[in-house]
């Protein structure tokens, strides 16, 4: 493996080997002194012209814990508000000898542009509304130590803005990679306009479903979806959204105890996700934020690595 | 100029049919059309048809106001290296061709080019959709074509307004680009499958259906006439056969790209590949052929749009839209249509001489090969191959979707006004 650009791009074999390296990586997290030596000398550096900071600290700390030197690009201090080009910016970071580049962008594809221009190995930390593959491997990772190690058959129910989510496009193909069944919940106009392909179903009615779910996995609802100004409104309250599509507290009492709640964060209490159910003895969220350490170490190691093809 | 020369050994192809033909030319005007002629200076058409001078009605020459892109002089030579003698420059320069004033010094500019240089005019003040544009002063400045290119005239009725006032300009025609700029904000390919793949705001194809139909009703209504400039859905392409069944006064045109390419293209993420409207699915791009075979599409027009490398190299929901036509045009087609055994080319000739022509107004070109015709003509030769490479095109820009693709069916020579403005292959000026 050169980049890790999106999900779509691993076959199943490669997808087991990350999370299995990441299962040994979450043991070495676990130590009291936990760094190990792999990636010395190499250096990664973060270029991120979106705000982040889970993933951005996630990354740079799973690279301090392999040893790698850390370098951080983010907008607002860069030459991009100086008007240069994603391409010079990336030709310059690379000319400062870096290994790897964590990119995130708010235009989808832009990673797989990087990949392009530069030498260095490219890992998409989240383009646009598409793919966001190591939130994915998160996830299936979380879900594989709770129900795993096989989690084939496991439904998992994807709730909120489908259509915009990149969180979303990587978990269905993770996940049914994995052989579990997905089931997006969505008013329409939160859905993609289209779902040829995907291996999936949709329904538009979160209470139809509930019942049949092992997995809840809520996402984050944009508050510039909301309301009827410009064309960026989906739906007509965050109320009735609440009301249709949240895991309120009565919704989160009705669920079997074995069941799972997940939510990539951040999360928007009161809306997709009642603290009740956010706080609940069933919810991953914090899980998923510890795991995200161990992931990310695989990746850069299995990049960069012995586990890769340099 | 005044020179006697005779394009020797090619078959002559337009409307009347294909026959071994020498074609003797003087000064700017075709005097023989036989067998065996001869003359001082001979241009070599063996194993070549001779067709009428190509006409685009839609090309970006970005002169005024983006130089860096394009220029009416670069432009023009690469539509003369392109098999073109006539081409029709699209208003959205900055300034825009709002006035007669601006409108004369783009036809002044095009005065000493490769290629005759028309000019649309904007139908509203600005391109802005709201106000229209003096179209009878610049009717009297030779423009025949109105359009706001690169924007839709949304509003209703000023859409309908624009129809009704050029009807008291013989030969004027509105030309839309159909697409509902409510329904295609933000958006950055075609919505469906791919685009929600890929998680890129998507610009549906009813988009263009919803202003075809508004367009058609308005030209039914006022009797005036509407050409639909680069049509790329299936249903608008019905549309249109059903109102020109009914006799309503439309006319259309389809790119070359949206002839051959999907939209599955966009997976690459190389902005090569966007464009207005954007590359549609199998399905739209069968209905865009069908139309064009049946004449439904009356036009292969390019929608040529240079764009500097600075301003394309960046990720695709940043990079402009458009791509660059008139080098690679004929031959896509002849590589996709002709080669294939879909169309001959008299049909050809139709869709890329005498159709364009007529919507245009152009007296000069789109007309058979005989004695006493204007001397614009383009020398092809259909079986040769040939890999498009970027860097050799003669437009100042490389924005073309078809690098390192191999197309069928190369421009000889190109005679503007009797001139040999392309031997070869090679530019003459």
């Amino acid at each position: 493996m050169k980049h890790l650009l999106g999900i779509a791009d691993l076959d199943r074999t490669e997808l087991d080997g990350l999370l299995d390296t990441a299962s040994h990586f979450l043991e070495v997290t676990q130590r009291e002194i936990a760094k190990v030596p792999a990636l010395r000398g190499r250096t990664v550096a973060s270029v991120f012209y979106e705000d982040s900071t889970r993933t951005r600290l996630s990354f740079e700390g799973a690279a301090k814990r392999l040893s790698a030197d850390t370098l951080t690009f983010s907008m607002s201090t860069s030459s991009v508000s100086k008007g240069e080009s994603l391409r010079d910016t990336a030709k310059t970071i690379e000319a400062m000898g870096v290994d790897a580049m964590v990119v995130r962008h708010s235009s989808a594809g832009a990673p797989h542009r990087v990949a392009n221009w530069v030498e260095a190995s490219v890992i998409n930390a989240g383009d646009g509304g598409h793919e966001h593959p190591t939130q994915a491997l998160v996830d299936a990772f979380t879900l594989r130590n709770h129900r795993g190690p096989s989690i084939d058959g496991v439904h998992v129910g994807i709730v909120g803005d489908i259509r915009h989510s990149r969180v979303a496009r990587s978990n269905v193909l993770a996940l049914t990679m994995l052989g579990a069944r997905v089931t997006l919940i969505a008013p329409p106009t939160l859905l993609p306009p289209s779902l040829d392909g995907w291996p999936v179903s949709a329904v538009s009615n979160l209470d139809d479903v509930l019942g049949d779910l092992d997995v809840v996995y809520l996402l984050r609802i944009q508050r510039e979806r909301v309301g009827g100004r410009g064309p960026g409104e989906l739906f007509p309250t965050l109320r009735e959204y609440t009301a249709r599509f949240g895991l309120t507290a009565e919704r989160a009492a009705r669920l079997r105890p074995d069941v799972l709640v997940m939510h990539p964060g951040p999360m928007n209490r009161g809306v997709e996700i009642a603290h009740e159910a956010a706080d609940g003895p069933a919810s991953l969220v914090t899980e998923q934020v510890a795991n995200g350490v161990a992931v990310r170490m695989a990746v850069l190691y299995r990049l960069l690595g012995a586990g890769g093809e340099e | 100029m005044s020179q006697e020369f005779v394009i020797r050994g090619g078959r002559v192809v337009d409307a009347e049919g294909e026959r071994t033909a020498d074609v003797l030319i003087r000064n700017d005007v075709v005097v023989e059309v036989g067998v065996g002629l001869a003359a001082p200076v001979e241009l070599d058409g063996s194993g070549c048809l001779v067709l009428p001078g190509l006409v685009d009605l839609h090309a970006h020459l970005r002169e005024p106001g983006h130089e860096e892109a394009e220029t009416i002089e670069t432009g023009a030579r690469a539509a003369a290296l392109g098999g073109y003698t006539a081409l029709v420059a699209m208003p959205n320069t900055e300034p825009p061709v709002d006035s007669a004033a601006i409108a004369g010094h783009v036809l002044g500019l095009g005065r000493e080019a490769p290629c005759d240089v028309h000019t649309a005019g904007a139908i509203t003040v600005g391109r802005h959709g709201e106000t229209l544009a003096p179209l009878g002063e610049m009717w009297e400045a030779g423009v025949r074509v109105f359009t706001d290119d690169g924007n839709c005239v949304a509003d209703s009725r000023v859409m309908r307004r624009a129809i009704e006032y050029a009807l008291a300009l013989p030969g004027a025609v509105v030309a839309q680009h159909c697409e509902d700029p409510a329904l295609v904000e933000g958006g950055h390919m075609h919505e469906g499958a791919w685009s929600s793949r890929l998680g890129v705001p998507g610009r549906p194809g009813f988009a263009e259906d919803v202003i075809v139909a508004r367009d058609i009703a308005l030209a039914r209504a006022t009797g005036g006439r509407v050409h639909f400039l680069h049509i790329s859905t299936a249903a608008a392409v019905e549309m249109v056969r059903q109102a020109k069944a009914e006799g309503v006064r439309v006319t259309a045109e389809a790119t070359p790209h949206h002839l051959a390419l999907t939209d599955e293209m966009c997976a690459t993420w190389d902005p090569a590949f966007k464009v207005n409207p954007p590359l549609r699915p199998e399905t739209d791009v069968d209905g865009v052929r069908r139309g064009l075979l049946d004449g439904t599409v009356d036009a292969v027009a390019t929608d040529h749009a240079p764009h500097p490398p600075e301003e394309k190299d960046q990720p695709f929901a940043e990079a402009p839209p458009g791509m660059l036509g008139l080098e690679t045009a004929l031959a896509v087609v002849i590589t996709e249509l002709v080669a294939t055994g879909l169309m001959d080319m008299e049909t050809v000739v139709r869709r890329f001489s005498f159709a364009p022509a007529a919507i245009a107004g152009l007296s000069r070109h789109g007309r058979p090969i005989r004695a006493g015709e204007p001397a614009n003509l383009c020398v092809v030769d259909v079986d040769a191959t040939w890999e498009v490479d970027p860097v050799g095109l003669a437009s100042r820009a490389r924005n073309t979707p078809w690098a390192g693709r191999k197309l069928t069916g190369r421009v000889r020579h190109t005679i503007l006004e009797g001139e040999p403005v392309v031997v070869d292959g090679e530019a003459r000026r």
